[in-house]
């Protein structure tokens, strides 16, 4: 990702956008009984998109958003959301995925990820509640939930943020192929 | 420069792990009023507009959602309806009897004035967001300590009881949900006469569990469950009596000891738009009824 104000200030943009309609539409309207949670999805994506420091960023700010304003606890949804934009990003840093549905897998493992990690860390912090087969039950339709808005969500980060982004992966395969390269790695 | 990268990377990632921790560790040594709570306070108001300017421009997609899902269900609703309207019909011919016998009653000890919710002067609020977590289950109003609501305050709405007021700022407050896994308040199986205590399910957003009851035997399924209100003068409860929590949906277990009965609660938390807050939770109403 190219580093500049303007990608920052859209970075700052689709967290404040994303929380906000998170907030006060899509955690009021339940599809199988549970509301979708966007917080992961969108760090995912920029993880996937931006790499893992932009990632860690913004899963960061996004948690500190998100607990400022539900008078949460500071520094959970921090945590836990750091921990996965970090994630999605080391695997775009790592492994460059190409496959189309590469989004939709990172979106579901960013949601149970996110969703065990604030299960653990609220339990380490006191919270008495047992690991009852309802939260594992919510926990896994959330996660159904995020995989089907994981595309839609994917894309349009990949929309706001698609001019600070390098090439996308298949298309500089492609190129890299059909222009003589002998690999990606030949146009480094 | 690939080490550099790595180092940066890895920079980057243990301070934002460090202040995380900090963060956490700051939040719960401070206390109500400490300044990062002050802080969370603030934002919270500035964001507020935002939000409910969203809320309100969102509702519409809100709805069309709830009108797919509504229609999905209206068949069983339905059936459900006609037969809670025949029991309903019979209720009411009970309770016109039970409201004559009522106003005797009522003319013989003199009551000054009806034993109505307006003795707490509640504070009707627009709820603007709120939180869809686990574990945290909250909502945002648009009344704050400006219009006399404090922490700690009941929070009801047409059906029942909804939860009680967590944080306050000047002009907005977030609400603690029934199912939030932080609350708690005693209650009454009415028809039993049996005390106990509500707790939520976590994890279960439509169940709350009656528990520490001493005769558990005599609550059946189908009885309503308010608040217990105020027991001792030392240690008022915030929550008046009387307040319709929910209704006994299933009991689970037969021995006394791991019976356990599951209440629905009374108030829709998923679908609050309006609520009202109890700004004199306290009220003796018994002072201002007079003598016979």
């Amino acid at each position: 990702m190219t580093w500049s104000s303007a990608a920052v200030a859209r970075l700052v943009a689709i967290g404040a956008v994303g929380g906000i309609l998170q907030l006060t539409t899509i955690s009021q309207v339940a599809i199988f009984g549970v509301p979708a949670d966007l917080s992961p999805l969108l760090v995912g994506a920029v993880g996937l998109l931006c790499g893992s420091i932009a990632g860690a960023s913004f899963g960061f700010g996004l948690g500190l958003f998100m607990d400022t304003l539900l008078a949460q606890t500071l520094g959970v949804s921090s945590l836990v959301l750091l921990g996965t934009g970090y994630a999605a990003g080391r695997l775009r840093e790592l492994r460059d995925p190409a496959h189309a549905l590469v989004p939709v897998a990172v979106g579901a493992a960013a949601t149970a990820g996110a969703a065990i990690g604030f299960t653990v860390l609220q339990l380490l912090l006191g919270v008495d509640a047992p690991v009852s087969v309802m939260l594992v039950r919510q926990i896994l339709l959330v996660t159904v939930l995020n995989t089907l808005l994981a595309m839609p969500v994917y894309l349009a980060c990949r929309r706001v943020l698609v001019p600070f982004l390098p090439d996308d992966p298949r298309r500089r395969r492609r190129r890299a192929y059909t222009t003589g390269g002998l690999s990606p790695l030949s146009r480094a | 420069m690939y080490d550099r990268q790595v180092r940066r990377r890895r920079a980057v990632l243990f301070a934002l792990v460090a202040c995380c921790l900090a963060l956490l560790t700051a939040y719960f040594g401070e206390s109500s009023g400490g300044p990062l709570k002050s802080v969370q306070t603030g934002a919270m108001e500035v964001v507020a507009p935002v939000q409910e300017g969203a809320n309100r421009a969102l509702k519409p997609f809100r709805d069309l959602f709830g009108w797919f899902g509504d229609t999905l269900d209206a068949k069983d609703e339905r059936d459900k309806l006609e037969a809670e309207r025949d029991a309903l019909r019979q209720e009411v011919a009970r309770l016109k009897l039970m409201e004559n016998e009522n106003a005797e009653l009522r003319d013989l000890v003199d009551y000054g004035r009806a034993s109505g919710l307006a003795a707490y002067e509640p504070v009707t609020a627009r709820v603007y967001s709120r939180s869809n977590s686990s574990w945290y289950s909250t909502i945002e109003i648009n009344k704050g300590s400006s219009d006399g609501v404090q922490v700690h305050q009941p929070v009801i709405n047409g059906k029942g009881l909804v939860g009680k007021v967590k944080t306050v700022s000047d002009g907005n407050a977030v609400v603690m949900l029934l199912s939030d896994s932080e609350f708690g308040v005693s209650a009454l199986a009415a028809e039993a006469d049996q005390p106990g205590s509500i707790q939520p399910v976590t994890g279960s957003p439509g169940d709350l569990v009656l528990d520490l009851v001493p005769d558990a035997k005599q609550i059946r399924k189908g009885d309503r469950i308010v608040t217990a209100g105020t027991v001792s003068d030392r240690l008022p409860s915030p929550f008046p009596p009387g307040i319709l929590i929910g209704a006994v949906k299933r009991i689970e277990g037969e021995g006394e000891l791991d019976r356990t009965i599951h209440v629905a609660p009374a108030a829709d938390l998923r679908s609050l738009d309006f609520v009202q807050v109890l700004t004199k939770p306290t009220a003796d109403l018994r002072a201002s009824a007079g003598t016979p």
